[in-house]
C-alpha cells in the first residue's frame, strides 16, 4: 500500500510538473463556450459562414446536403439560403474566388476552413475574429492581435457595426460552433454513442466479474484438481 | 461432435494444441494486475489489424489524395470515423499496454534465465512495433506526418560514407514524397504486420515452453505433485481466460472513453498540426514525434554533434533501444522478483523509470538550455541503469525467496 502511494505521488508530481511547463504559447485565448448540441446556434453559424466567409474561404471537405441533414435544414432552404451561384445540393462547398484573383488582392490564397477548428482550436478562431483593430499601415486598414499582420480584412466589420457587443460575440460563437461541427461532423453522434458503449461495457463488466468469481472459488478454497 | 473431433484429430492435432496451450497449460495461480497486459497486447494487435483492413479499403496511398482520403473516411464512409479513431487511439493504447508489459518484466525479473529468449523476441517485437507505428503515422499525410518522417528518415543520411545514397534508396527520392508514402503504406499494411504476427507466435511458443514467471519469481515447475502437475499451477483455461475477460472489459472502458470523448487526447494521440495537409514548403514551428517515440528522440537530441556529424546522436538513440536486449546478462542478481530484491536495485529501477518518463516528456518539448541539460542528465541515468547493473544487482542484501508462491 505504501509503495502504491509512493508511486502514485511520484506520477502525480510528474503530471503536475508537465502541466505547469506546458502551454506557454503567450497569447491569451477567450473561451467561445460553443455547444455542438445547440442546433439553433449551428444553423445560425452556417448562415453567417455562407454570408460572410464563403466568398473567399472554401470548406471543401463538406457537402451542402450533409449540412442540411445534420443541422435539420430542409433541402429547399439549403438551396435558397446557403447555396450561392449555381452549386448543386450534393456539391462540395468551394469558394468562387479564383486563385489568381486571391493572390492579387490578398497576397495569398485564403485557406480552406474544413479543419481549421482542429488545427487551430475553436477558441483561437473565436478570439481571432474578435481581435481586429484599426492599423493604417496595413493594406485593409486593420491588423489582428492574435495573428500579427494577418492578410485577411475584418470580414465581420459590418456585423460588428450593426449589433451590440454581446450579440456580436454570440454570432462569432455561432460561427465557431459551425466550424467545430464542420471539422468533425461525427462529433454530433460520437459522445452520445460513447455513453451507450460505456453502459454496455459496464453490464459486461459486472457479468464477467461474477463469472470470474465463480470460477476462482475453486482456486481460493484449494478445490481445484487436475483432470486425471 | 466427438466423431467430428476424432476426424480432425486424426488429421490435425487440435485437441493436443488446445490442451497444451490452454486447458492443460499450467499457469502460476498468483498473477496480479501486471499480468493483464500480455493478453491486452494481443487484443490490441487484433484490433489494429481488423480496423486497419477496413481503413485500407478506403485510404489512398498517394501524396495528392492521401490527406483527403483520410477525411473522406472520417466523413463519408459509414462508421469510418469510429474505425479511424479505434485505429489511431489503438496505436497509442498498444504502446501503453506494451510499456506496462515490459515494466512488468523489469519488476519481476521475467527476462532472467530461462526466459532470455522470450525477452529478446519481445524486444524485437517492440522495435518492429515502433517501425510499424512510425510508418503508420506518415500515412495521413498531415504536416506532422510529413515533417516527422523528414526528421527521422534524414537520420539515415548521417551514416558516414553511405548516408546520402542510403537516404535516396530509402525514400526513392531526394526528400519525403509520393514514393516514400507509397512504400511506407506497403510496409505498414503487409511487411511489418506479417513480421509482428510471426514474432508474436514465436514469443508465445517460447513462453509456453518454459512457462510463465510470476510476482514471486518462483519456478512453479520445481514443485510438482505425483501426476507431474505444478502444485501452484492452474490451467490457463478456464481460470485465466475468465480473469482476462475482466481485464479486457476494464481496458475497453478506458479505451472507449478516449475514443468517444477525447480521440485526440489533447494532441497526445492525434496532433493538431496533423490536421493540416503536408506542405513541403512550410516547416512547422515545432516538430515532435508521437509520445511513444519521444524518449528515444530525446536521447538523439541530447547527444551533441561530433566532427560536424549527427551520427553520434543516431548511435546513441539506437543504443538506447538495443541495450535492452542485453538485460538478461547484465542482471547478476540471484533473485528475480522486486519483492525479494536488494535495496540498490529498487532505487536504480526507480531512477530508470523516472529517466525514461522524463526523457519522453522532454522529447515533446522544444529544446531550451534547461531542457537540453535535463535531457543529458536523464540520458546519462538511462544508460547508467544498464551499465552499472552488473554492479548494483550484485550488492545489497536480498530477501529469502519462498519455496512456493505466496498469496491466496
Amino acid at each position: 500500500m505504501k509503495k502504491t502511494l509512493t508511486t502514485a505521488s511520484v506520477l502525480a508530481g510528474l503530471i503536475i510538473s508537465f502541466a505547469v511547463t506546458a502551454n506557454s504559447n503567450g497569447i491569451h485565448l477567450d473561451h467561445s463556450n460553443a455547444d455542438i448540441n445547440d442546433q439553433k446556434s449551428l444553423q445560425n453559424g452556417a448562415q453567417l459562414f455562407m454570408d460572410y466567409c464563403s466568398g473567399c474561404h472554401s470548406i471543401s471537405l463538406m457537402r451542402y446536403n450533409r449540412i442540411g441533414e445534420d443541422l435539420n435544414i430542409p433541402a429547399a432552404d439549403v438551396r435558397k439560403n446557403l447555396i450561392f451561384g449555381d452549386g448543386k445540393i450534393g456539391d462540395r462547398i468551394t469558394s468562387s474566388l479564383s486563385k489568381k484573383g486571391a493572390e492579387a488582392w490578398f497576397g495569398t490564397t485564403p485557406p480552406d476552413l474544413s479543419l481549421v477548428s482542429r488545427s487551430k482550436g475553436g477558441d483561437w478562431i473565436y478570439t481571432y475574429l474578435r481581435s481586429f483593430y484599426a492599423d493604417k499601415s496595413r493594406p485593409f486598414g486593420v491588423n489582428n492581435s492574435v495573428l500579427k499582420n494577418a492578410s485577411m480584412p475584418d470580414a465581420l466589420w459590418d456585423l460588428k457595426q450593426r449589433k451590440s457587443s454581446a450579440e456580436f460575440d454570440n454570432d462569432v460563437k455561432d460561427i465557431v460552433n459551425f466550424l467545430n461541427y464542420v471539422s468533425e461532423p461525427a462529433r454530433l453522434v460520437r459522445v452520445d454513442l460513447g455513453y451507450k458503449v460505456l453502459g454496455f461495457l459496464l453490464v459486461l463488466l459486472i457479468l464477467s466479474y461474477l463469472l470470474k468469481k465463480e470460477y476462482w472459488k475453486d482456486v481460493k478454497y484449494g478445490k481445484w484438481k487436475a483432470k486425471s | 461432435m466427438d466423431n467430428n473431433k476424432n476426424w480432425i484429430d486424426q488429421r490435425f492435432p487440435l485437441t493436443k494444441v488446445w490442451n497444451e496451450h490452454l486447458a492443460e497449460y499450467y499457469t502460476p495461480r498468483n498473477f496480479n494486475f501486471w499480468y493483464f497486459f500480455g493478453s491486452l497486447a494481443i487484443l490490441m494487435l487484433v484490433m489494429q489489424i481488423v480496423t486497419g483492413i477496413f481503413l485500407a479499403m478506403h485510404f489512398k496511398p498517394d501524396a495528392a489524395t492521401a490527406f483527403a482520403s483520410v477525411e473522406y473516411i472520417m466523413r463519408d464512409v459509414s462508421w469510418g470515423w469510429l474505425i479511424r479513431y479505434l485505429h489511431s487511439t489503438g496505436a497509442s493504447a498498444f504502446f501503453i499496454v506494451i510499456y506496462l508489459h515490459m515494466y512488468r518484466g523489469l519488476l519481476y525479473g521475467s527476462y532472467k534465465s530461462p526466459r532470455e529468449l522470450i525477452w529478446i523476441l519481445g524486444m524485437v517485437l517492440y522495435i518492429a512495433l515502433m517501425a510499424e507505428a512510425f510508418m503508420g503515422y506518415v500515412l495521413p499525410w498531415g504536416q506532422m506526418s510529413y515533417w516527422g518522417a523528414q526528421v527521422i528518415i534524414s537520420l539515415f543520411g548521417s551514416v558516414p560514407y553511405i548516408g546520402h545514397d542510403l537516404l535516396i534508396w530509402i525514400l526513392g527520392d531526394y526528400a519525403v514524397g509520393d514514393p516514400a508514402l507509397n512504400r511506407f503504406f506497403s510496409l505498414h499494411v503487409i511487411a511489418l504486420p506479417l513480421i509482428l504476427a510471426v514474432l508474436v507466435f514465436l514469443h508465445i511458443v517460447a513462453l509456453h515452453t518454459v512457462g510463465s514467471n510470476n510476482p514471486d519469481g518462483v519456478e512453479i515447475k520445481s514443485n510438482k505433485d505425483k501426476d507431474g502437475i505444478p502444485k501452484d499451477g492452474i490451467p490457463f483455461h478456464p481460470y485465466y481466460s475468465v480473469k482476462d475477460i475482466v481485464g479486457v472489459v476494464v481496458f475497453l472502458m478506458l479505451f472507449s472513453a478516449v475514443v468517444f470523448f477525447a480521440p485526440t487526447l489533447n494532441g497526445y494521440f492525434l496532433e493538431s498540426a496533423n490536421f493540416v495537409e503536408a506542405n513541403p514548403l512550410k516547416t512547422p514551428d515545432h516538430i515532435a514525434p508521437l509520445w511513444y517515440l519521444t524518449p528515444f528522440y530525446s536521447v538523439l537530441r541530447a547527444i551533441p554533434p561530433m566532427f560536424g556529424s549527427q551520427f553520434p546522436g543516431v548511435i546513441g538513440m539506437f543504443s538506447a533501444l538495443l541495450i535492452l536486449l542485453a538485460l538478461p546478462w547484465l542482471d547478476r542478481s540471484k533473485v528475480k522478483s522486486i519483492r525479494y530484491r536488494s535495496a540498490p536495485y529498487k532505487y536504480a529501477l526507480g531512477i530508470f523509470v523516472l529517466s525514461f518518463v522524463y526523457l519522453g516528456y522532454l522529447g515533446m518539448q522544444p529544446v531550451t538550455p534547461t531542457n537540453a541539460l535535463l535531457a543529458r542528465i536523464f540520458t546519462a541515468t538511462y544508460f547508467g541503469f544498464f551499465i552499472l547493473m552488473p554492479w548494483f544487482t550484485s550488492i545489497g542484501k536480498t530477501k529469502q525467496v519462498p519455496e512456493r508462491v505466496t498469496g491466496k
